[in-house]
């Protein structure tokens, strides 16, 4: 299991394995959300909460159709299959690769981001801790919405389409925490709820992952 | 433990390909599949890998005892041949791949990322990956496809040295290896009535 995280934070590293790709999109679409909206710094502080999130939603979303095809196309994924290695395991650690690879860069750079928007300071504490908890939910999901659709020609677009339904409950409860703490209201209820969420998803998600991935590999 | 199929039926995409398959495998034995494309070899291979369920019948003794060679050797083009090799030895719980590169002659490629490696290197590294896996069943498509002839011999001395460990071989291929084995030729178990009532099957 190690050895498969290693594998796949030293191919992300190297030269073409997307590493940083999630992170230079955050950036630009937080830096343009100022050009298009104006300079007027009480909207723009306001809305900055839910830019971020929207973001690093995106930002996340940009790099699961290579989270488990690339692994199919050279027949690895065939191979880790048939290895000693529980599938489900090999899912988990290929989403908590994915995660450090993309979840948690996000979640070191969105107060650097937040300045540009204008984010209140109370609101810097709050984004970080919302993304904290919610990033990982969106590596898991993702991964089960790469296995559905792993060996599909163009399944990058389904897959997209599949999973920004299932990221909605995150999406409402991580931007909720972070506009609560923005605003300096009382924030513990939807971190709460958010936390609720990423844990359920680590938990069960992994299992209908490697299930789906089962049927897809026949 | 032998490896025991009887009455194998198998399908690819919902439809039957092959039926009534029965064979025994002891320790040091291997099994050579013959037959034409599409005869459903690759298929077979990959029902004894546990990659997809048996139709009908049995197979007794491969559960997760099989390395598997596809056609495709499963490399990540910008890791080195050790790095890759290493990698599916620590997958396996083994340490020592020193043994794998020295059978193939991978040591002077040692360092070189596996995107740069010639195809018949490759397909060498994707053989030596299975001398890593400790497993006793091998099941390999076609494993000889783009190997010269030094490679391929180089191969056969491989199978021979696992048979003689105690190991097994099952392989489809159609040259000649030289090697001791009985030979299945799949097209006489071709399916003769496609079932179409497996409908999920074909939509999954």
């Amino acid at each position: 299991m190690i050895a498969l995280l290693l594998r796949d934070l030293r191919l992300a590293l190297r030269a073409g394995g997307g590493f940083g790709l999630g992170l230079a999109f955050f950036l630009i679409v937080t830096v343009m959300v100022p050009f298009s909206v104006g300079p007027q710094s009480a909207l723009l502080s306001s809305i900055a909460p839910g830019v971020l999130w929207l973001g690093a939603l995106l930002a996340c979303l940009l790099s699961l159709d290579r989270l488990l095809a690339l692994d199919w196309e050279d027949g690895s994924l065939d191979l880790l299959a048939t290895a000693p290695l529980p599938l489900e395991g090999v899912v988990s650690v290929k989403a908590l690769a994915h995660w450090i690879t993309t979840g948690l860069p996000l979640v070191l750079a969105a107060p650097v981001l937040g300045v540009l928007l204008n984010l209140p300071a109370q609101g810097f504490l709050w984004i970080v801790v919302s993304l904290a908890l919610g990033t990982p939910a969106l590596s898991v999901i993702g991964t089960f919405g790469a296995a559905l659709t792993v060996g599909l020609k163009r399944g990058g677009l389904l897959l997209s389409l599949l999973v920004m339904p299932l990221y909605v409950p995150t999406l409402i409860f991580g931007a909720e925490v972070a506009r609560r703490g923005a605003q300096g209201m009382d924030a513990i209820t939807p971190m709460l709820m958010l936390a609720g969420i990423s844990a359920g998803a680590i938990a069960l998600l992994p299992f209908a992952s490697a299930a789906v991935l089962r049927v897809n590999l026949r | 433990m032998d490896l025991t199929v009887r009455d194998l039926a198998v399908a690819r995409g919902g439809v039957p390909v092959l039926e009534g398959i029965c064979f025994d495998l002891s320790p040091g034995q291997a099994v050579v599949l013959r037959g034409p494309n599409g005869a459903g070899k690759t298929t077979l291979l990959r029902t004894l890998a546990g990659l997809q369920p048996p139709l009908a019948g049995t197979i007794r003794g491969a559960e997760d005892r099989v390395a598997y060679a596809a056609h495709a050797d499963g490399l990540k083009p910008t890791l080195s041949v050790v790095e890759n090799l290493r990698f599916w030895a620590r997958v396996f719980g083994h340490r020592d791949i020193a043994p794998a590169l020295t059978a193939y002659a991978l040591s002077d490629l040692a360092e070189r990322p596996a995107g740069a490696l010639s195809a018949g290197q490759k397909r060498r590294l994707g053989l030596a990956r299975m001398l890593v896996t400790g497993r006793t069943i091998w099941a390999m498509d076609e494993p000889t496809v783009s190997l010269d002839r030094d490679a391929t011999a180089q191969f056969a001395d491989a199978v021979r040295g696992h048979l003689a460990g105690g190991g097994m071989a099952v392989m489809a291929t159609h040259i000649d290896l030289g090697l001791d084995a009985q030979v299945l030729d799949v097209a006489g178990y071709k399916a003769r009535i496609p079932a179409w009532d497996d409908t999920d099957e074909a939509f999954l």
